[in-house]
């Protein structure tokens, strides 16, 4: 086992761990610090995945913007200070049991797939994934439609959450 | 070397916790959380295909750069549905959200 | 203008008038009467016409003026009909023409046309009279105009195209055919003054007695036709092989040939139209019809259409038989019935008070005197004296209508409530109505058979001279005393109505009628003078031979082989000549001196003979029990009650009862709950399992998003099986 196996292995028990918490979970709170948690790792993720800048990204979009204000959301949507009822609903033992068909077909499905247990392929030489990125992103031949797109769907959700939530009284 | 086998898993486990997670919390809030944890694993796929496959295209990582951004937008309408939902019904309880019942 | 065109159309101008006065002029008096006696004066003009050209044909018998035109197809052949004159239609023609002319002017004096409009007058009773003030104030009575002149007008019109139909066809339907419409206007005219119940019973009773001879006349008409296959009279009564093969048909009916049968059936319709006894019954009381009616339908026309008929058929009823032979059955009975008929209504007429009833039975038994001579075979006599009764008699009842319309101007004078028909409220009249009395007079006498100068005792003589030529001395001796009663109680009449003192206050003050009735009364007294006088016989003493017989020459052609002449023989001529010198005689004897109240003397004499004459012998009451009261019982009990109410109401009834029994089993036991519960239970399990699958939407969305991933789950699973697996 080499290190960065194990270091692979430790990270994605974190996350799963984390997850897990999130979701079953009595306390709010608590869920959303889990979900932090398990963000960290997905970054972490990232890094191994030799993409770090989306790292970067995850760690302040995720944790810095949507964690933050998920728990600003719980702390809005309180009923009483006091602790809510059971964590899950009537339901909950149909959705594990999707879960866990979803996963077992998952992994059927892509086992059967030779590229399944590829090695990674060579990075390309003289190549900065980051500058590439970056060139990409705004570059007329490359992705700056999609770009610009995404920056006029965050707009319209920002006008669109202001309106929704207006608070007409 | 890692395999990619095992990126896999893991972001299909991850999916999974996420969809019982959606399917089985009372607390809308808690939904949304499942629903983010989706999209990580989505995220986290896309990656590693881009990193075993075809890392010569930077398009794994501008995909994976979009779905952060849609996934932030998503956030932010769906919290604030929730607080509407809050200030008329006093709840953010799934189950008692059910005004189209027959 | 061609005779035949000029025949065809004798019957026209009245039928007309019939109709343009119904539909247009029945609110002009003097226009409907105008157009009506336009009418029969045109038919006159025609009758004339006709007559005097076919009198200058050779030959007539044999020859007639014919024409006919194709009306309905029969099998191969047509069904002809058309107009025939031969001498018994062209004397017939004549004697019609006149009278109807005289009476339709009569009827406008008679019908009071000038007067005003009575007080109480109503349209269905006879006029009563109104109240007219003079210059000085007085109030009076006249008489008042009918009310329905107009109607009467129309009738009789329609009546006169009835009679001139009958007696200008060639063919027995279309005489049938006018026999029939006379029979309605004989019904519509005796019921003129419907209001009047009695006059509404005779006429019902004319209608259904004529009506039971009709039948089988009908009978009669269509035997005959099944064994000839025709009506035509030329091809029937003047064709030897026909007449000759009938008569040797047998019948199996009373040993009868078919001659003899057809005859005797034809002659029972006779029997009722022509009112011979038991048929009798209705014409006395027709006598309810305003009195122009009586002399033109009961004296002069119709009931001698039944006469006419019996001459038609002659040589039917004689086939086989020649001169000289016994009589043969049909014979026989017509001989009988006629011989009785005119002595039995000659001894009711004896005993009878009112003016019209008395002519009412001589009518009837004069009538029987033809019958008679046509049973005995005595063809020309009863031809004679169907012309001249014709005659004397419309003389007579319109004579009877003028005293009874001065009787009534006098009854309205003094107010006297008394019957202004009854002859022993009369009396003295000769000097207050003169024209009326003399003309009266000369028919009365010609009535009785007064020698020599009247018509009368020349047809009579003849019918007693064949009787007793032919040896048939029984028929001669009832005929002759028949006769006897006949100049009994015409002198009995005239005595009583226009001889001695006024008995009542009315008679007093009668006075003579207008001249539009005292005109065809003069003109008929020259006929019932005259008339005789075209028949006398060669051998007659004296003036036998000065004017022919050219009567007797000219109708006895009518028939294939003219019958031929008596020897004369003194004793039927001095039976008449006793007979009737004495019956007058005795009659005015016996009145002459009749004061007011007095009785009739005959009763004394006779005692309850003379009530049963009196009463009519109780033929009618017999007719009620035997005939009226059953009928009426069947038709009000056994066909209304039982049968209509009983049986058929019981029938609709229990279909109705059944149907709705059905309807409501099938609606409470089928529909209701088989057709209504099955589509409610339909709608029922439908809404039940929409209410155990409704839950199915909580509204919650993790439930929906859990039902969509198994779905997808299993599918996918599915596919993935099928398209990879299976391959």
């Amino acid at each position: 086992m080499t290190p960065v196996q194990l270091v692979f292995i430790l990270v994605a028990a974190t996350t799963l761990g984390a997850a897990l918490m999130v979701v079953i979970t009595r306390n709010l709170i608590h869920a959303a610090l889990w979900l932090v948690l398990s963000l960290f790792g997905i970054a972490v993720m990232y890094v191994l995945l030799s993409a770090p800048f989306l790292a970067v990204a995850q760690v302040v979009i995720y944790i810095g913007a949507i964690a933050i204000l998920m728990i600003f959301a719980i702390m809005l949507t309180r009923r009483s200070t006091s602790e809510e009822g059971p964590a899950l609903n009537a339901n909950w033992g149909w959705g594990a049991l999707l879960g866990v068909v979803t996963l077992g077909g998952l992994v059927w499905v892509l086992s059967s797939w030779p590229g399944f247990f590829a090695a990674p392929a060579p990075f390309p030489e003289g190549t900065d994934p980051l500058l590439t990125l970056g060139q990409a992103l705004v570059s007329p031949n490359g992705y700056v439609l999609p770009f610009e797109l995404a920056s006029v769907l965050l707009l319209a959700a920002l006008i669109g959450a202001i309106v929704v939530a207006w608070d007409r009284r | 070397m890692i395999p990619l086998s095992w990126f896999l898993i893991f972001s299909a486990a991850l999916f999974s916790i996420g969809l019982f997670g959606v399917l089985s919390r009372k607390n809308a809030v808690a939904i949304l959380m499942g629903i983010e944890l989706m999209l990580n694993s989505i995220n986290i796929n896309l990656v590693a295909f881009w990193r075993y496959q075809t890392p010569a295209q930077i398009a794994g990582q501008v995909f994976a750069v979009i779905v952060f951004a849609v996934a932030a937008a998503e956030v932010a309408v769906g919290l604030a549905i929730f607080i509407s939902v809050y200030r008329r019904r006093r709840t953010v309880s799934a189950d008692e959200i059910d005004l189209l019942k027959w | 203008m061609a005779t035949e065109t000029i025949i065809w159309l004798i019957p026209l101008p009245p039928l007309l008038a019939f109709f343009l006065i119904v539909l247009f002029t029945n609110r002009s008096k003097a226009l409907s009467h105008t157009i009506a006696i336009l009418a029969a004066a045109l038919s006159w003009l025609g009758s004339m016409v006709v007559f005097f050209r076919a009198l200058q044909v050779e030959n007539l018998g044999a020859n007639p003026i014919t024409h006919a035109i194709r009306w309905l197809p029969v099998g191969e052949g047509w069904f002809e009909i058309g107009v025939q004159i031969d001498p018994l239609s062209a004397v017939t023609l004549f004697f019609v023409g006149w009278t109807v002319l005289m009476i339709f002017v009569y009827s406008v004096g008679y019908h009071n046309f000038g007067q005003p409009a009575g007080d109480h007058d109503r349209k269905g009773l006879p006029p009563h009279g109104a109240t007219v003030t003079d210059a000085h104030g007085h109030a009076h009575k006249v008489p008042s105009v009918e009310p329905m002149y107009s109607r009467f007008f129309a009738f009789i019109g329609l009546f006169a195209f009835g009679m001139f139909t009958l007696v200008v066809s060639d063919n027995l339907l279309t005489l049938f055919a006018g026999w029939e419409i006379m029979g309605l206007c004989s019904y519509l005219l005796i019921g003129f003054w419907y209001a009047k119940p009695s006059a509404r019973d005779a006429a019902v009773k004319a209608f259904l007695t004529t009506r039971v001879g009709d039948v089988f006349m009908l009978l009669g008409i269509a035997y005959l036709y099944s064994q000839t296959g025709t009506l035509n009279y030329r091809q029937i009564f003047f064709n030897e092989e026909v007449l000759l093969g009938l008569a040797q048909t047998p019948t199996g009916f009373l040993g009868l040939s078919a001659a003899g049968l057809i005859g005797l059936l034809l002659f029972i319709g006779i029997v009722g139209k022509s009112a011979q006894f038991p048929l009798h019954i209705w014409l006395p009381d027709a006598m309810e019809g305003p009195t122009p009616v009586s002399a033109m339908i009961h004296a002069a026309t119709m009931v001698s259409a039944g006469v006419y008929l019996g001459i038609r058929m002659f040589p039917l009823v004689t086939a086989g038989w020649e001169h000289g032979d016994p009589l043969n059955t049909t014979m026989v009975i017509m001989t009988v019935i006629g011989a009785f008929t005119a002595l039995f209504a000659a001894v009711i007429a004896v005993a009878q008070n009112d003016i019209k009833r008395v002519l009412a039975y001589s009518t009837i038994s004069q009538l029987g005197y033809m019958v008679a001579a046509l049973g005995i075979g005595a063809y020309t006599a009863a031809v004679f004296h169907l012309v001249t009764h014709a005659f004397f008699k419309a003389l007579l009842f319109l004579g009877s209508g003028s005293v009874i319309h001065g009787m009534e101007h006098g009854v309205l004078h003094t107010g006297e409530h008394i019957d202004p028909q009854d002859m022993y409220n009369m009396g003295g009249l000769r000097k207050k109505m003169p024209v009326t009395f003399w003309t009266f007079l000369i028919g009365g006498f010609a009535l009785s058979g007064f020698p020599l100068v009247t018509a009368g005792f020349w047809s009579k003589d003849e019918i007693l001279a064949e009787a007793f030529g032919t040896g048939q001395i029984v028929v001669f001796l009832v005929l002759a005393v028949s006769a006897l009663l006949t100049a009994f109680y015409t002198m009995r009449q005239i005595t009583l109505t226009f001889l001695g003192e006024p008995r009542t206050q009315a008679a007093e003050h009668a006075h003579e009628t207008p001249w539009t009735m005292t005109v065809p009364l003069v003109v008929l007294s020259v006929f019932a003078v005259g008339a005789g006088w075209v028949g006398i016989p060669e051998h007659f003493p004296v003036i036998g031979g000065l004017l022919p017989p050219w009567f007797q020459e000219f109708v006895g052609h009518t028939l294939p082989h003219p019958p031929e002449h008596l020897d004369f023989n003194i004793v039927p001529l001095l039976t008449s000549l006793v007979v009737a010198l004495g019956g007058l005689f005795l009659g005015w004897t016996i009145y002459k001196d009749t004061h007011a109240g007095a009785e009739d003397p005959l009763k004394r004499t006779l005692g309850s003979l003379h009530t049963a004459m009196q009463n009519r012998f109780y033929v009618d009451e017999l007719y009620r029990a035997v005939f009226y009261r059953p009928a009426g019982w069947i038709a009000d009990v056994f066909t209304v009650r039982w049968l209509d109410l009983g049986l058929i109401d019981g029938i609709l009834h229990a279909a109705a009862q059944i149907s709705t029994t059905i309807g409501s089993a099938l609606r409470n036991y089928f529909d209701r709950p088989v057709i209504n519960g099955g589509a409610d239970l339909l709608a029922e399990s439908i809404k039940r399992l929409g209410v155990v699958f409704r839950p199915i939407q909580t509204g919650r969305v993790q439930q929906y998003m859990i039902l969509a991933l198994v779905s997808i789950a299993t599918f996918s699973a599915l596919f993935y099986y099928l398209l990879v697996f299976a391959r």
